[in-house]
């Protein structure tokens, strides 16, 4: 089932939550919901869901207007960031218990339950407590217990938040080949892209109550419309410069900006990953910019070079494979040039970090 | 265990004197205090035999009655409490509102107001004289110097003890579950039997009993609004102390006799106190266990 939610904002006292946000989660979708913390994703979460009312806007799942519904007629399986199982009750009933509510045959809820252990892999552990599980067993019985109602779509709140790091990138992999087993609309909420990137089909990137973009990770990932997209995704090297004439000037680099055509100068700031960025021992013409040599840390299948920029005043990172790394043989100390292969520019004043 | 305790005591050496004076004081005090009294209690009921004492206690119509109202009074005020208790601690635990501190402190009023004045307040609002006195009597409402104003006193005096109980586990257990109860479907009724009780209920048994013991105990409230007219609104322990001011041998055994019922409901308040106080700090702990799960593997 599809939801779109409409120009929703929501406000909690004077703390604004949400402003105006718009979204489409077509039939069938993983989509992540990524934002620091205050981004109001989790709101959102909660307003799709019904825990929680819109302010204003309008809700649809399956182009029918859910706004003014209860949760249980909206029929959303909700998985909670700290589970929230209920902890006087086994397994068996926490994953019952949407079924019981709602007045099914003894036999049904049954079979239906133990279909659902064996789908999320807790099986022979019907009879213990919440407080007797591992984090990682607590997650997968909260995830039962939502899928028990049959909904007819799936919102995660932080669904790994809480695990520690070999647990929560076994339970991603595992979300998504659930996900492509069962094909239900699911939206989880993140803070963390990587999660959002490995499991998500879409991510829509959340700051401050807005969405800044919406699109596939990679789209996202390759183009940022925004500074804040840009740094949220990772890590970047910021560059204050001036545009003027088709060209952008960040220190004594030179890179063609033909968005800004104007004979008035405007401050930019240029944006570098770090893997975009090379290192040559020669200055070739004005493409390369004089840095001295910090930091080497060759680690994993990448170097990570932090050099010192004099032009800017700042340490910039570089990241290089191995084999670029072997032909430079760098040494800490030396001088050498650096030179972005690409340089996302964005006119200061309409973006404030 | 014994290594700590080995270890400690040595880090307090302090003289034996000190050590050995202290324990004998207090062992004194209570003896004199709560040990000997209790005993004499039952020495006294029991003086005239069992047989004496079950005559003492069933033989006289009025304690019968005595007894009789004060087990209809206490579980009436109970059952008030057990209402007011979870609203109110529903309210303060669940919900930020203007005057939340002040309804908090509000609650503990009741303990610090003497309940002779609490009944003195009941008199002022239903006496003849009172607020609401003479609309009552127009209308042929006794409420004054009948069983309604025992049930108000006693309800008034014991008004803490559930609410108190309950606000803290409210609090440390939050209203997690109950959302998730509320995604699944559950309506109201259905998320507060299923999952708000369950999860508090030790907790209001706890308190229960506290207030069970403090109901049928009550005696400056209940002293000032029944009138203690025999037979009809002497509680027992109003007719405790009617049975003792007759001064006659066989007043004071009889006296004694139902001293002794309410002195044995009280130590098994105690002991059921001690059993529950350890279930409702496993409610509390749980729900520090249950909060963000601590970090470990599948």
């Amino acid at each position: 089932m599809s939801i779109s939610v409409q120009h929703v904002s929501k406000q909690f006292g004077s703390f604004t939550a949400l402003r105006d946000v718009s979204l489409e989660v077509p039939t069938g979708s993983l989509l992540a919901l990524l934002g620091p913390s205050g981004s109001g994703k989790t709101t959102l979460l909660r307003i799709i869901a019904g825990l929680e009312c819109a302010g204003s806007g309008v809700i649809l799942h399956h182009d029918e207007d859910v706004t003014a519904r209860s949760p249980k007629e909206r029929n959303v399986g909700f998985v909670f960031q700290h589970y929230a199982l209920f902890r006087h009750m086994t397994v068996f009933e926490n994953v019952a218990f949407g079924m019981r509510v709602r007045g099914c045959a003894n036999a049904d809820v049954k079979k239906r339950v133990l279909e659902l252990l064996h789908l999320v892999r807790l099986e022979g552990l019907e009879k213990r407590y919440p407080a007797q599980l591992s984090g990682g067993q607590r997650q997968r019985v909260a995830l039962a217990r939502a899928l028990a109602v049959q909904p007819r779509v799936l919102l995660l709140d932080e669904p790994f938040g809480a695990l520690d790091a070999k647990v929560r990138t076994e339970l991603r992999q595992w979300l998504r080949r659930l996900h492509e087993e069962i094909h239900l609309t699911t939206v989880f909420v993140t803070h963390d892209q990587e999660e959002a990137f490995e499991v998500a089909d879409r991510v829509v990137v959340m700051n401050r109550g807005r969405v800044e973009q919406e699109g596939t990770p990679q789209q996202v990932f390759d183009h940022p419309d925004n500074p804040f997209v840009m740094d949220f995704l990772g890590n970047v090297n910021v560059f204050q410069g001036r545009a003027q004439d088709g060209k952008v000037l960040l220190g004594n680099l030179e890179v063609a900006y033909p968005q800004y055509q104007h004979a008035e100068s405007r401050d930019v700031v240029g944006y570098v990953r770090p893997h975009e960025l090379d290192i040559n021992r020669t200055p070739n013409g004005n493409s390369g910019l004089p840095a001295k040599v910090l930091q080497i840390n060759p680690a994993g299948s990448l170097a990570k070079v932090r050099v010192v920029s004099d032009d800017f005043g700042i340490a910039l990172n570089v990241d290089l494979t191995l084999e670029r790394y072997g032909e430079l043989k760098l040494q800490t100390g030396e001088t050498v040039y650096v030179v972005p292969r690409r340089v996302r520019v964005f006119l200061a004043e309409d973006y404030a970090i | 265990m014994p290594v700590e305790r080995q270890s400690l005591r040595r880090a307090q050496q302090e003289p034996a004197v000190l050590r050995w004076g202290l324990i004998i004081a207090a062992v004194a005090v209570i003896v004199v205090l709560v040990i000997i009294p209790v005993v004499n209690i039952f020495y006294q009921a029991l003086g005239a035999g069992l047989g004496g004492y079950w005559r003492n206690l069933t033989g006289d119509p009025d304690t019968r009655h005595a007894i009789w109202l004060t087990l209809v009074v206490a579980p009436v005020a109970v059952l008030a409490n057990i209402l007011f208790g979870i609203a109110a601690a529903w309210a303060i635990a669940r919900f930020h509102f203007p005057g939340r501190t002040l309804l908090t402190t509000l609650i503990d009023l009741p303990f610090a107001v003497s309940p002779v004045v609490a009944g003195l307040m009941l008199v002022l609002l239903f006496g003849q004289m009172g607020y609401f006195g003479r609309e009552l009597q127009a209308h042929g409402i006794k409420i004054l110097f009948a069983w309604p104003a025992i049930v108000l006193a006693t309800t008034f005096v014991t008004v803490p003890f559930v609410a108190r109980e309950l606000i803290p586990v409210m609090a440390a257990i939050g209203s997690d579950e109950e959302v998730a109860a509320v995604s699944l479907g559950a309506s109201g009724w259905q998320m507060f039997w299923r999952v708000t009780i369950p999860n508090i209920k030790w907790g209001i048994l706890y308190g229960v009993i506290l207030c069970n013991a403090r109901a049928m105990g009550e005696f400056g409230a209940v002293y000032v609004v029944s009138g203690r007219i025999t037979g009809q609104t002497d509680t027992m322990p109003l007719r405790v102390e009617k049975l003792f001011q007759e001064g006659t041998n066989a007043g004071t055994a009889a006296s004694f006799a139902v001293a002794s019922v309410l002195t044995f409901l009280a130590l098994v308040t105690l002991g059921i106190k001690v059993a529950l106080e350890h279930k409702t700090r496993q409610e509390i702990e749980s729900a520090g266990a249950m909060g963000p799960p601590a970090k470990e593997s599948a």
